[in-house]
C-alpha cells in the first residue's frame, strides 16, 4: 500500500521536470560521487602503488585506513560544514576522505598480493623497477584495485545521500524532505531511488571492472589453481565485504 | 574548540551524553549478536546445500550495496513498523552484519580439512555435536575477523539513524548542525571512535580466549 | 665461465649465508649447487645476476666483475629459471617467452617469432603459445620457464630449484629434457637443488654445501660417491652411495651369454631351463619357467650402458639372468649377477 503510494510519487510527472526533479538530483548525486572517487583515486592509487611496490609504510597505512573506517559519516559531514563552511566543499571533502581508505587498501593489497615468484622472475629477467611496476605489478593488481574503487563508490553513493542533510541537492533530499513534512510516499520513494541507484551503479562498475582486468589474471582468479600466482587463487572478482572492510554510510 | 570544556561542564549535558552513548551501544551491538547467530545458521545451510549458497551470496551483495539511509526508510514500509521506531535501525544493521558474515562463515566451514571432520566422525561424534565441537571452533578466527569489521561498521552507521529520529550519538551531529555548535559534533565523533576502539579490543580479547591454539602456533 | 673469489654474504640479521666461497664454474658445463636448506646455495646463485650483492669478495662472469655492470643489463644477458616458473599470469605463454627480447628492444613480431621457435625447442606444441600460464600443467609451466630463460640466447643459465615443485615422474622427464637441450646448446648452467639424486643425475660437477655457507666438496658426481671429502658429504650423498656410484661405471666389460628363446605364441615344451620369450623383432617379452608357466620379465639394460643397470637387470630377473638388449631393444644376451660383480671387483684395482 505504502509502496503503491511511493511508486505513485516516483512516477508523478511533476517530479520529473524542473530544477529539483529526480533526473537533476540523480545527475548531481553522480557528479559528487564520480568527482569524489576520481579525487580520492588521484591521491590513493599513487600512494598505494608506492607503498605496495617499495613495501615501505604498509603498517602505518593499514592502521590509518582502519581508524578512518570508524569515523561516523554524518559527524564528518556536519563537522566539515561548520569548520569549512559551504555545503559543496565540505561534502566533497568528506566524500574524498571516505573514498581514500578503500582505494588505498585495494591498491596496496593488489600489489602486495602479486606472487613473490613472479616479481622475482621479473627482476631476474632484467626489468627495471618501473618496468616491474607497470608491466607486472599493476596488471596483476587490477582485480583488487578495481574492487577497492567499487567499494569506494559504494560508500560515496551512500554518503552523498546522507550529505543532503547539510543542503546539497542529492538524492537524499526527497527522503529527508519526506520525513520532515511526514510525506511518506516521498520518503519511501526517495529510499527506493537511492537503493536502485546504488545497485545499478555497482553492477555497471562490476562490468567495467571485468573489462580492465587482463584475461590471464581473470582466468587465474576463476579457476582458482594454486599456480602460477598462488595468491591469485585466493582472489575473487567481487571482494566480499570482509576483505574490503567497507561500511555503508 | 575551546568551548568543549564548557559544553561538558554541564551535568545535564553529561547525563544526556551517557544516555546517548548507552543508546548507541544498544543499537549497534544487539544487531551484532543477533547476526552472529543468524550467520552461523545460514553459513551452515550454505555449507551443506550449494544452491542456498548461491542465493544467499547474491542476496548479501545486494543488501550490502543498499545505502543505510535508504534501508532505514524501506524497512517500515516493508514490515509495517512505525517510521520512528528504533527497531528499524536494529533490523537494518542486522541485515548488513548478517550479509557481511554469511559468506566468510560458509567458507570457513568449508575450509575445515576433511581429515579432521572424518576423524571426529570416526570417534563417534554425531553431526550436531561435531559441528559445535569441531567445525565451529575452527571457524572462529574467520568469524572474529568479520565480527570486528561488522562492529566498527555498525557503530559508525547508527549515527545515520539520527536523520530518521533514532541515532544514539548521531543526534549530537544533527543537533550541533542545527544550532551551528561545533562542540557536540566533536564530542560525538570522539565518543564514536572511542566506542569503536573499545569494542574492537574486547572482541580481540574474546577471540584470543576462544582460540588459544592459534597463538600456540597451531593451524587456525 | 663464472668465478667466485673469496665471496662472503652476511645478511642484516647477522646470519652468514655464504662463507669465503672460492669456486670456478667451467664454461659449457652443468654445475650443480646442492646442500641442505641454509647452506647458501641459492644465495650463491643469486649473486651471479646481482639479485643479491656479496658482502665481500668478487663474482666474475667471463672475467668481468658483475658489480661493474648495471643489474638490469646484466640480468638480460643471463637466463633465470625459478621454482614454480614465476610465469606472468597476465601474459600469454608466447608473450611470457618473448619478455627478454622485448626488453632488449626487439620488435614484437621478431620477439614472438623467436618465442615460437623456443616453445618448439622445449617440446611444447605451438598452439600452447596462445594460452595463459594458469591453463598449463606444472610440467608445461616449467618448460615455458626454461624457454623464457633461453629466449635471448644467453650464454649463462641460472636455475634455482626449477623442478622441485613437480611430481617425480614429470621431474625425471624435465631432467632428461634439460640434458638433451644442453647437448644441443652448450650453455654454462648453474643449477641449485636440495636433491642429491637430481644433482648426481644432471651435474657434470657438483658443489656440496654445508649449513653456514661452507663449500664441503666440489667434484664430479662419481668422485663424490667414491671419495667423499668428509663425513658430512658421505652422509649427505646417502647410505647406498656404493651402489649408486655404479651408475658411473660402464658395462662394456660384462660378457653376455646366449639364452634359449621361445617365439611369442609358439607352443611351450617342458624343459629344465628358463626360456626367454621374444617377439618377431627379437624383443624380450617375459620368461617361461621350467614348469612351463609364464612369468613377467625384470628390468632390461642396454649393452655398454651403466653397470648399475646390468646388476639391476640380473637381480630383478625371475630367472636370475639379466637380459641385455641392443640400441633397438633387440635381445643381445644374458648376464648373471655373479658375472657383473666379478667385473666390478676386477675394476677396483
Amino acid at each position: 500500500m505504502i509502496f503503491a503510494d511511493a511508486f505513485g510519487w516516483l512516477l508523478d510527472p511533476a517530479n520529473w521536470s524542473g530544477g529539483k526533479s529526480i533526473p537533476v538530483r540523480i545527475g548531481i548525486h553522480l557528479l559528487y560521487c564520480f568527482g569524489a572517487v576520481l579525487g580520492a583515486a588521484l591521491i590513493a592509487v599513487p600512494l598505494g602503488l608506492f607503498v605496495g611496490h617499495t613495501g615501505r609504510g604498509g603498517l602505518v597505512l593499514v592502521g590509518g585506513s582502519n581508524a578512518l573506517r570508524a569515523l561516523p559519516t554524518l559527524g564528518l559531514v556536519t563537522f566539515l560544514y561548520l569548520v569549512v563552511g559551504g555545503s559543496t566543499v565540505s561534502v566533497l571533502i568528506s566524500l574524498v576522505v571516505l573514498a581514500v581508505p578503500p582505494i588505498l587498501a585495494g591498491t596496496y593489497a593488489g600489489v602486495q598480493d602479486v606472487d613473490r615468484g613472479v616479481v622475482d622472475a621479473a627482476r631476474g629477467m632484467g626489468m627495471t623497477g618501473a618496468q616491474r611496476l607497470w608491466q607486472v605489478e599493476v596488471p596483476n593488481a587490477m582485480p583488487l584495485l578495481v574492487g577497492g574503487l567499487r567499494n569506494a563508490m559504494l560508500q560515496v553513493v551512500a554518503t552523498a545521500s546522507v550529505a543532503a542533510f547539510v543542503g546539497v541537492e542529492t538524492l537524499g533530499r526527497p527522503l529527508l524532505d519526506g520525513i520532515r513534512v511526514l510525506d511518506y510516499p516521498q520518503f519511501v520513494g526517495g529510499a527506493i531511488l537511492i537503493a536502485l541507484l546504488a545497485v545499478v551503479l555497482d553492477a555497471v562498475l562490476a562490468v567495467v571492472g571485468r573489462l580492465v582486468v587482463p584475461a590471464g589474471v581473470r582466468l587465474s582468479a576463476r579457476t582458482g589453481k594454486a599456480r602460477p600466482g598462488s595468491a591469485a587463487s585466493r582472489r575473487r572478482e567481487v571482494p566480499t565485504p570482509v576483505e574490503s572492510g567497507g561500511s555503508t554510510a | 574548540m575551546g568551548d568543549i570544556p564548557k559544553y561538558l561542564s554541564d551535568a545535564g549535558t553529561r547525563a544526556a551524553l551517557l544516555e546517548k552513548l548507552l543508546d548507541h551501544v544498544y543499537l549497534s551491538l544487539v544487531p551484532l549478536v543477533v547476526s552472529i547467530v543468524l550467520a552461523i545458521v545460514l553459513g551452515l545451510l550454505c555449507h551443506r546445500f550449494r544452491p542456498v549458497n548461491a542465493v544467499l551470496v547474491s542476496l548479501s551483495n545486494v543488501v550490502y550495496t543498499i545505502p543505510s539511509l535508504a534501508l532505514f526508510a524501506l524497512i517500515p514500509a516493508m514490515i509495517g513498523t512505525r517510521v520512528l521506531d528504533p527497531v528499524n535501525v536494529i533490523i537494518a544493521l542486522t541485515l548488513y552484519t548478517t550479509a557481511l558474515l554469511v559468506r566468510p562463515v560458509a567458507e570457513a566451514l568449508a575450509a575445515v580439512p576433511s581429515h579432521i571432520t572424518a576423524s571426529a566422525t570416526a570417534m563417534g561424534f554425531r553431526p550436531w555435536r561435531r559441528f559445535l565441537a569441531v567445525e565451529l571452533p575452527l571457524a572462529v578466527p574467520v568469524l572474529a575477523a568479520g565480527v570486528r569489521v561488522g562492529s566498527v561498521s555498525n557503530i559508525s552507521l547508527v549515527s545515520v539513524g539520527a536523520l530518521i529520529g533514532t541515532g544514539g550519538l548521531g543526534t549530537l551531529f544533527t543537533d550541533g548542525f542545527q544550532q551551528r555548535y561545533l562542540a557536540p559534533i566533536i564530542v560525538g565523533i570522539v565518543l564514536t571512535l572511542v566506542l569503536a576502539l573499545v569494542v574492537d579490543l574486547v572482541l580481540v580479547l574474546l577471540r584470543n580466549r576462544l582460540t588459544p591454539w592459534v597463538r600456540a602456533g597451531g593451524k587456525p | 665461465m663464472i668465478e667466485f673469489r673469496d665471496v662472503t654474504k652476511r645478511f642484516d640479521d647477522g646470519t652468514t649465508a655464504v662463507n669465503g666461497l672460492d669456486l670456478v664454474v667451467e664454461a659449457g658445463t652443468i654445475t650443480v649447487f646442492v646442500g641442505p636448506s641454509g647452506c647458501g646455495k641459492t644465495t650463491s646463485l643469486r649473486m651471479v645476476n646481482r639479485m643479491i650483492d656479496p658482502t665481500s669478495g668478487t663474482v666474475l662472469v667471463d672475467g668481468r666483475d658483475v658489480l661493474g655492470v648495471d643489474p638490469p643489463t646484466l640480468r638480460r644477458g643471463i637466463g633465470y629459471v625459478i621454482q614454480q616458473a614465476g610465469l606472468f599470469p597476465h601474459r600469454t605463454v608466447l608473450d611470457n617467452v618473448a619478455t627478454v627480447p622485448l626488453l632488449t628492444g626487439w620488435t614484437r613480431r621478431k620477439a614472438r617469432q623467436r618465442a615460437a621457435e623456443l616453445l618448439e625447442l622445449v617440446g611444447l606444441p605451438a598452439e600452447l603459445g596462445r594460452r595463459y600460464p594458469v591453463q598449463l600443467s606444472g610440467g608445461q609451466q616449467q618448460r615455458v620457464g626454461v624457454a623464457r630463460a633461453l629466449a635471448a640466447d644467453p650464454p649463462v643459465l641460472l636455475m634455482d630449484e626449477p623442478f622441485s615443485a613437480v611430481d617425480p615422474v614429470v621431474r625425471e622427464g624435465l631432467q632428461d629434457e634439460l640434458l638433451r637441450l644442453q647437448a644441443e646448446l652448450d650453455k654454462t648452467i648453474v643449477f641449485v637443488t636440495h636433491d642429491i639424486d637430481e644433482a648426481i643425475r644432471i651435474g657434470e660437477k657438483v658443489a656440496v654445501m654445508r649449513t653456514g655457507g661452507f663449500l664441503a666438496q666440489y667434484a664430479p658426481p662419481a668422485e663424490l660417491l667414491t671419495r667423499p671429502a668428509d663425513d658430512f658429504v658421505a652422509s649427505f650423498v646417502g647410505k647406498d652411495r656404493g651402489y649408486r656410484r655404479l651408475s658411473f661405471v660402464d658395462s662394456s666389460g660384462v660378457e653376455v651369454a646366449e639364452v634359449p628363446t621361445i617365439a611369442e605364441g609358439a607352443p611351450v615344451e617342458s624343459s629344465s631351463d628358463w626360456r626367454l620369450v621374444v617377439d618377431a623383432d627379437k624383443r624380450p617379452q617375459g620368461w617361461v619357467a621350467p614348469d612351463s608357466s609364464s612369468v613377467p620379465g625384470g628390468s632390461l639394460y642396454e649393452v655398454g650402458a651403466s653397470i648399475r643397470g646390468a646388476l639391476d637387470a640380473a637381480l630383478s630377473s625371475p630367472s636370475g639372468l639379466g637380459v641385455a638388449v641392443d640400441a633397438e631393444g633387440r635381445l643381445a644376451g644374458v648376464v648373471t649377477a655373479r658375472q657383473v660383480l666379478d667385473v666390478i671387483e676386477s675394476r677396483r684395482g
